[in-house]
């Protein structure tokens, strides 16, 4: 518009983004590696060093033969730099002198990472309501109350304990609801995924604690392919929250994860996740690069599975929260804010698969640009001929601020029958000069004035976050633009 | 009334994208005094409003801007606000998912804070702006729409003005706050006005016909054309621009 003005209005802009990555620091620490590079001695190494069975190790070996014959995918709409397979760390573990029995024997070095993330492993959390298992780069460092839960029967443990003691739940869900060959970076991570949550919920319960996951890459040149598998039987219930961080490194970062949700009749799964991986710097170096598949299957009636997610770390970002509706009246919700400033890139979405009779998706998709960046919203709403009577509402709305930011929305609808109702709903807008002048004028400062903007716009989301997350969403979003809060 | 200048302008060069608008303007206002300033369209009416309350889009060449005393053109939009200065826009601009009384309460609040003074909770300010919506007779029902959101032009100008009397400021620029109301909401307006209005307030009002000043009285009228006032009087200068247009000065 006005040129001389732009500059104003962007120059406050940067002033306000160019807030320093809080969790940028790295843990020393002894650590256990395999040497850099990937091929099947690294995969028999991985396999071997978790004592792993041997279905594992074949799945494993399996996956790497489908990942070598498959491409890295370009329909996206990022620009990446070539990943280098073989200059990648695939196993980095802290050394631990002795079998870990109970959180105190964690070392303290370590714990204190966690504490300075605002991760309190300790009694702490049983105020907040919420259980945690953490992961450090390869391996879970520990869970808390786990007793406490596993007298309800409910199993939540790290996925590479859950192999040992019940490999045959491990067996029967695995790669069921991703396949091996799904996409390239699915079969990266069933080759080499090290650690992750694992969690099953019997019949009739409804977990007591929000389970949780705190994610953080701290090696520097270690991918993250930790894998996830949640199993609620019938009609039972449970919220599930992911955190992520990562110290701040010039090169880029990998992680490939992969979550799968099953939910058998009348089970309901919520999952949240705050992804605040490290973004690269303000001219784009550096920063994770976060690939990850995430799937929930609602095989039994009436299930339900409901995704919220908050974005807003990484370098690029790549994931489609997904559900397949099998059972009839089966319900998925996908909730997602996306935010990206300076060079970051983020391609998300959604796919509702609808299967079942009466089934029902609600999708809520919200992009905030800033800077640089590039903000992409991709969806599938895919209503087969089975699917009578299904149902499907979308939102997508982007928010642009300044001039120089980017927002794309890609979805697509396939229906299938004619008994199906569809409908979706979008609009861009703009956090322009002349807002920002109206809150000037009112002598409402800049920070606060974008704040409300912002948190105005996300209010569908962020009232489907558990509250705990829902005022670190808060806070995150506040860090990365508004400045003042936090 | 008293001879105490709360805004003296000399010589006010303004240019935006290298566009001379102001053209050495010189204006006093002393306290407790209403100006009017007509002129006709690209006169240079908006931009002079734009420019007292520190749009970035405007850049000063030349001259001075005293506000009780203090040069403020070094002063952010932010500044001036909080030291008195309230602009009613002509073109009131719609905030998306901000609620109306969010916004009120934040710019309430952000006044407070800079008098030094406590700011007030959720709960107390429903009673202070609740108070304030009758003398624009706005139902309590429009707090919880957004700013400005789907508001008829009418809605929009009267947000202002209530904005204007809960700010309380010392000097209010209104830019054609009278245009595109029909006859009950121009009343409504104008008595919002006149209770506002006391020795320590001063108004400066931007329009293009008399029918305002029918209910606002001005002490002082001001015809801008190109840049710079060429002519001062009373009202009965309005009532003269009235009947004879602005070619009759030419």
């Amino acid at each position: 518009m006005i040129n001389q003005s732009n500059k104003t209005l962007n120059t406050n802009i940067t002033k306000l983004v160019n807030q320093p990555y809080k969790y940028g620091f790295s843990t020393t620490i002894e650590k256990d590696i395999i040497e850099k590079g990937l091929n099947e001695k690294v995969i028999r190494l991985i396999s071997q060093k978790k004592n792993e069975p041997l279905f594992l190790l074949n799945f494993r070996l399996k996956a790497y033969k489908k990942w070598k014959q498959m491409q890295c995918p370009e329909w996206a709409q990022l620009k990446l730099s070539e990943i280098d397979y073989q200059d990648i760390i695939y196993y980095s573990a802290p050394k631990s002198k002795k079998q870990l029995n109970s959180l105190e024997d964690v070392d303290p070095k370590l714990l204190e990472t966690f504490e300075k993330l605002g991760i309190s492993l300790n009694e702490q959390k049983r105020l907040a309501n919420v259980a945690v298992d953490v992961v450090f780069d390869s391996v879970s460092l520990g869970t808390t109350f786990k007793q406490e839960l596993a007298e309800q029967g409910i199993i939540f443990c790290s996925i590479s304990e859950a192999i040992q003691e019940y490999p045959e739940l491990v067996e029967k869900y695995i790669g069921s609801v991703v396949p091996i060959g799904d996409n390239y970076f699915s079969a990266l991570n069933s080759a080499v995924f090290t650690d992750g949550s694992f969690c099953y919920i019997p019949e009739n319960v409804k977990c007591p604690l929000d389970l949780s996951t705190y994610f953080r890459i701290n090696d520097q040149q270690s991918g993250q392919f930790e894998r996830t598998l949640i199993i609620a039987d019938k009609n039972s219930q449970v919220s599930y929250l992911e955190g992520c961080t990562a110290p701040q490194y010039d090169n880029n970062q990998l992680h490939a994860a992969i979550v799968e949700l099953i939910a058998f009749d009348d089970a309901k799964i919520k999952y949240s996740t705050v992804q605040n991986w490290y973004a690269g710097n303000d001219n784009g170096l550096g920063g994770v690069y976060n690939f990850v598949t995430k799937r929930g299957l609602c095989a039994g009636k009436n299930s339900s599975i409901s995704w919220t997610q908050v974005e807003t770390g990484s370098n690029i970002t790549w994931k489609y929260p997904s559900c397949l509706l099998v059972g009839e009246a089966a319900q998925g919700e996908f909730y997602s804010v996306a935010l990206t400033n300076n060079y970051q890139q983020a391609d998300t979405g959604t796919k509702m698969i609808h299967v079942g009779k009466k089934t029902r998706s609600r999708i809520v998709s919200k992009g905030i640009s800033a800077g640089h960046s590039k903000n992409t919203y991709r969806g599938l709403v895919n209503i087969t001929n089975k699917a009578l009577a299904a149902r499907n509402y979308s939102q997508c709305d982007s928010l642009l601020i300044g001039n120089l930011s980017n927002a794309n929305t890609f979805p697509i609808i396939c229906v299938q029958n004619a008994t199906t109702k569809v409908e979706h709903e979008a609009s861009t807008s703009k956090i322009g000069e002349e807002q920002i002048f109206y809150f000037l004028q009112r002598g409402i400062s800049i920070e606060k004035g974008i704040e409300l903007m912002i948190s105005g716009f996300c209010r569908d989301v962020f009232t489907e976050l558990p509250l705990e997350f829902a005022a670190e969403a808060d806070r995150l979003l506040s860090l990365k633009l508004e400045g003042s809060v936090g | 009334m008293s001879n105490n200048p709360i805004l003296e302008i000399k010589n006010l060069k303004a240019t935006i994208n290298n566009n001379e608008i102001l053209k050495n303007l010189n204006l006093t206002v002393n306290s407790g005094e209403i100006h009017a300033i007509m002129g006709p369209n690209g006169s240079g009416k908006s931009t002079f409003s734009k420019v007292l309350a520190g749009h970035p889009a405007y850049e000063v060449l030349s001259g001075n801007i005293l506000f009780k005393g203090e040069n403020i053109l070094n002063y952010d939009p932010e500044e001036r606000s909080h030291l008195g200065i309230f602009l009613a826009f002509q073109y009131p601009i719609e905030i998306p998912g901000v609620s109306n009384e969010d916004f009120l309460r934040l710019a309430y609040n952000a006044k407070q804070k800079f008098k030094n003074q406590p700011e007030v909770d959720p709960l107390e300010f429903l009673m202070i702006i609740n108070e304030k919506l009758k003398l624009v007779d706005m139902s309590p029902t429009f707090l919880s729409r957004n700013v400005n959101e789907g508001f008829s032009g009418g809605e929009k100008k009267r947000n202002e003005i209530l904005q204007m009397i809960l700010l309380d400021s010392e000097l209010s620029i209104l830019d054609e706050t009278d245009s595109g109301l029909d006859i009950d909401a121009l009343k409504i307006i104008s008595n919002g006005i006149n209770a506002f209005m006391n020795p320590n307030k001063s108004i400066i009002l931007i329009t293009h016909y008399q029918r305002l000043l029918d209910y606002v009285k001005p002490d002082f009228v001001h015809v801008m054309q190109n840049g710079k006032i060429i002519k001062t009087g009373t009202f009965e200068l309005a009532k003269e621009l009235e009947l004879k247009g602005y070619e009759w000065l030419k």
